[in-house]
């Protein structure tokens, strides 16, 4: 069937009309907020005012957010938790992904799964649940480690009064550390198998021959073969680690905890804004984060970089 | 055939005509008006919309709801961009005060609105908290929460004290928990916090509010504040807090096992107690004025008419409110079916305020929130009050957990707050 020519799409506009779905959900989702917010860090902003009640102050939101002992508070918050949560991911994943590739066949996908499914498992449900299982006095993390106090030797190393994971400042950091590693320890074993997958069996196999053992061909072939995914993977841990919100917010009843011990940078923003009613703070803090995710991306980016004279 | 065609198009065209005409004169007619509350207040307007129809059966009520966070999240991004704005919308006290900062909403002194000539009819401090620093009233008050003390009669029987001596002052209520914890066990309250809070807040000058005097001066070192810490590190040390906060699992497991002896509260925390949170402990509980004379607010919900909601809509929307808030069946069902405590005095002469409540033991309570009603004094509200309650709840902590000293805590607070006080 032929189209008139009349309703026919020039092929000049034709991309632009394909595509434009993305671009106008982008402009509107993505560059409005960030060019509204960049606007916002030089303005103060009583919200309930509406939108004329802007007023230009210059770089007093930086100004202020640099000087404010509860910002660097939420970045050391922040970065205590991307280290502790962060590292142990790759870490783990690595051996785990060599492991599951070099051991299971059949059942591989499932195993795969199984690690994945955190990853998209819903934050909410997760929060809930891990909410139950560190409760101080019904919670099943804490009943473990009772039961672990009457055997012999180990006990010793246990607490013996049941442990307030939420409440007291000292333990909320590593139970929400415990949580991002779990959600997140299956999306890089998935990431690190597909990198597997591409490595030529010739090169163990040529290995093999050369009398080399598995942990020989692990450290001199598979890690060097892994080192773009790593990059990869490390940046994804750094950005999402900096960005850090919906587990400790859900976790902490959105208030980061007592002594705000895990309120991210991300929930302090936030709480800025919707509970203390600073918008032009909040916005200035949150390119003030965006400079810190930046720098360590690129740092992250030099760690990577090939070295030597071949290079 | 062409002609038959023709009449049938020309009769099925009238018809249109006629629809079309009759459905714009019913949206002339029909007017609705939009309600954006939070449970439960949606629930008391959605009862009292028979009582609006019988003076105006051609204005629709549309009542818009949210979770409570969420409808205020809401209001403050529909009051930012002037979009998306009900006619009238449902502010809790909290929000009031933070939006009396700003311009968004009207300021019902004003005609055509003129709440001045109804302020009398009002509990005076709920008029007070919605009235700005520029003497702007910018919400109209529909249920109050007058501060109480609940407690467990059971409880207290047993270690021989009496309601005197829980609440003629703070340091008889402490050494009562002594004794009620010494011969039954149970906690005096859920958390050393629960009395700080009230305890800031007796004594403050005229002038003054929570955190922050009118010229934003930080007040967190006052002897209030010093006086509140002191109190509640007692409570610490002495163990006669259960160290659990409000609305957790268990706060509510520690109600229903009569483990906790008293709770600050609003009046209408026996409703909560009676209907979900402890049904079981029905007749143990009664109700006192809070210790030392301190009469405090605990919540209360008002109604406001944001300067960019449709003007058309304003005169009604004003009417829709003075009937919410100054009709007195609209206001005695919202207290009997919620347990939304009148902001409107004529309502305190009805014969409801005398019956007995079972839960309380037949006690007759809501005498007793009726007299706290009238004493509260309204405290000035400052936009940084919600980050001062945090800054002072961490201090507190740190002096109850890690044996902070009081004054170097305080002072820590003083810091924090003085860098925000004129933001």
């Amino acid at each position: 069937m032929m189209i008139p020519t009349a309703r026919r799409i020039s092929p000049t506009w034709a991309p632009y009309l394909f595509i434009s779905p993305f671009l106008i959900l982008f402009a509107v989702f993505g560059v409005f907020p960030l060019a509204f917010s960049l606007y916002l860090a030089f303005q103060t902003w009583e919200p309930t005012s509406g939108l004329a009640a802007m007023q230009y102050v210059g770089v007093d939101n930086f100004a202020f957010a640099l000087r404010d002992e509860w910002f660097w508070k939420s970045l050391k918050n922040t970065a205590w938790l991307a280290v502790a949560s962060g590292l142990p991911q790759h870490l783990v994943a690595i051996p785990l992904a060599y492991f599951i590739h070099s051991s299971f066949t059949r059942l591989r996908n499932g195993v795969v799964g199984a690690y994945f499914m955190p990853y998209i498992t819903s934050t909410v449900a997760i929060a809930i649940l891990f909410s139950s299982l560190f409760s101080t006095d019904y919670g099943l993390i804490n009943i473990g480690l009772q039961a672990m106090c009457q055997v012999p030797v180990l006990g010793w190393f246990m607490p013996q009064d049941p442990t307030d994971w939420l409440g007291q400042p000292e333990n909320i950091k590593p139970a929400i550390a415990i949580i991002v590693f779990w959600r997140y320890v299956g999306f890089n074993v998935v990431l690190y198998l597909a990198a597997l997958q591409t490595i030529p069996k010739d090169i163990y196999e040529a290995a093999t021959m050369d009398g080399a053992s598995r942990m020989q061909q692990f450290w001199h072939i598979t890690l060097p073969s892994l080192k773009p995914m790593i990059f990869f993977g490390v940046t994804l841990s750094v950005i999402g680690g900096l960005q850090l919100f919906e587990e400790p917010f859900i976790l902490t009843g959105g208030r980061g905890g007592s002594d705000q011990a895990g309120m991210t940078t991300a929930i302090y923003l936030y709480r800025m804004a919707f509970d203390f009613n600073d918008f032009g703070a909040a916005s200035a803090m949150s390119w003030l984060l965006f400079i810190v995710v930046a720098i360590l991306t690129w740092l992250t980016n030099r760690a990577f970089r090939p070295r030597g004279p071949s290079a | 055939m062409w002609l038959e065609g023709q009449r049938y198009f020309s009769c099925g065209a009238l018809a249109l005509a006629v629809m079309i005409g009759l459905m714009q004169a019913d949206a002339l007619a029909r007017q609705t008006l939009t309600v954006a509350a939070f449970p439960a207040v949606d629930e008391i307007v959605k009862a009292a919309i028979p009582v609006w129809k019988r003076s105006h059966p051609e204005v629709d009520i549309k009542v818009v709801s949210r979770q409570f966070g969420d409808h205020h999240i809401a209001m403050t991004t529909a009051l930012s961009t002037s979009f998306h704005l009900p006619d009238i919308m449902a502010l809790e006290v909290g929000y009031v005060g933070r939006f009396a900062q700003g311009g968004g909403l009207e300021d019902l002194s004003r005609p055509p609105f003129g709440i001045s000539q109804h302020v009398n009819h009002y509990v005076p401090y709920a008029v007070q908290q919605a009235t700005s620093r520029k003497g702007t009233i910018i919400a109209v008050p529909t249920d109050v929460g007058p501060g109480t003390l609940l407690y467990r009669a059971d409880l207290l029987a047993r270690s021989g004290v009496s309601e005197a001596e829980l609440t003629r002052s703070w340091d008889s209520y402490v050494a009562a928990g002594a004794k009620i914890k010494a011969s039954t066990g149970a906690y005096l309250l859920a958390h050393a916090r629960d009395m700080k809070d009230i305890v800031i807040r007796t004594g403050i000058q005229p002038g003054e509010g929570l955190y922050f005097d009118s010229r934003s001066q930080v007040l967190v070192t006052s002897p209030r504040f010093v006086r509140a810490f002191e109190l509640a590190r007692q409570i610490r040390q002495k163990r006669l807090d259960a160290k659990v906060l409000a609305w957790s699992n268990e706060w509510s497991e520690g109600f229903k096992r009569g483990s906790i002896a008293t709770q600050m509260s609003g009046a209408w925390l026996s409703g909560h107690l009676s209907n979900w949170l402890a049904p079981s402990t029905r007749g143990l509980w009664r109700a006192a004025q809070l210790p030392e004379n301190a009469f405090a607010a605990f919540g209360g919900t008002f109604f406001a008419i944001a300067k960019g909601a449709p003007a058309a809509n304003k005169p009604l929307a004003w009417e829709f409110i003075r009937l919410m808030t100054l009709n007195r069946e609209v206001q005695l069902n919202a207290f009997k079916s919620q347990d939304a405590f009148p902001a409107l005095l004529e309502t305190y002469n009805d014969p409801f305020f005398d019956q007995t409540i079972a839960f309380l033991g037949g006690q007759k309570a809501r005498q007793v929130w009726r007299e706290a009603a009238r004493h509260i004094n309204a405290v000035t509200v400052h936009k940084q009050d919600a980050f001062a309650e945090e800054v002072i709840n961490t201090e507190l902590d740190k002096v109850l957990d890690r044996g902070k000293d009081i004054r170097v805590a305080l002072a820590d607070a003083e810091r924090l707050l003085k860098q925000r006080a004129l933001r």
